[in-house]
């Protein structure tokens, strides 16, 4: 079976996304979650197949449409915030993934 | 390594600014002193601001000023510079921004180890603080150093 997709946005998809990415990754590390992450930008992003996307409060309404779940996170830095906001939703996609 | 990009001449401290787009700038400006970017990069940036939101103040106080390849970057580079006053960039959980970390890429790839070591030095909050009330690029360059 495929992996999950979970996508990560910012305005361009190379710098914000990426650090974001990183600490996303290292929490997924920690908890054993096996995902793939990718980057993706304003324009493309809303056009990618994925199961989960991970973006900032100001491209959020890019989602808000989707039926698949929009996690907002404030601080890309926050290993805390990723896990106390991401995991539970994270978890649940990978549950119904496939079903 | 990171201090192969950020060297003394890519980090001015306790830079005097009014509002986040000269703060920008100022960052910016590093980037062209050292022929890496065009001028126009440094107006990209600041368009980038404007059009997208603050969404680059990816963490408390901290932004991540940058726009895409195509807007006349070079080569990969990276500047940090840290305000005397922080200023607002309108993000409701992030302002007041302290610290401006500008980068260029050429790419998709080729900025992303760069990115990597400077999130992993971010990772450490004692980091980040330490790099709001840096008065020495000296020392500054031991940080990534170590």
């Amino acid at each position: 079976m495929s992996k999950v997709k979970v996508m990560i946005i910012c305005g361009f998809g190379l710098g914000s996304s990426m650090v974001l990415k990183m600490t996303l990754d290292d929490v997924l590390k920690e908890e054993n979650i096996d995902v793939e992450t990718f980057c993706s930008d304003s324009y493309v992003g809303t056009g990618e197949q994925y199961d989960i996307v991970f973006t900032s409060q100001e491209l959020v309404y890019l989602f808000e449409n989707n039926p698949q779940p929009t996690v907002v996170i404030s601080n890309f830095l926050s290993k805390d915030e990723i896990r106390n906001k991401g995991l539970e939703p994270l978890r649940e996609v990978i549950e119904n993934h496939g079903k | 390594m990171l201090t192969d990009y950020l060297t003394s001449e890519m980090i001015e401290l306790q830079v005097e600014v009014n509002n986040w787009e000269e703060a920008v700038r100022a960052g910016g400006a590093l980037l062209v002193a050292s022929g890496k970017v065009e001028e126009r990069y440094v107006d990209a940036m600041v368009n980038a601001v404007n059009e997208l939101g603050p969404y680059m103040v990816l963490a408390p106080g901290l932004a991540l000023a940058h726009s895409r390849p195509e807007d006349g970057v070079k080569e990969v580079c990276m500047s940090i510079i840290n305000l005397a006053t922080p200023v607002e960039f309108g993000s409701q959980e992030n302002d007041p921004v302290y610290v401006i970390i500008s980068f260029g890429g050429v790419d998709h790839e080729s900025h992303i180890g760069m990115l990597q070591e400077l999130a992993r030095f971010l990772l450490d909050e004692e980091n980040q603080k330490f790099l709001r009330e840096a008065t020495s690029a000296s020392e500054m360059l031991n940080a990534f150093n170590k």
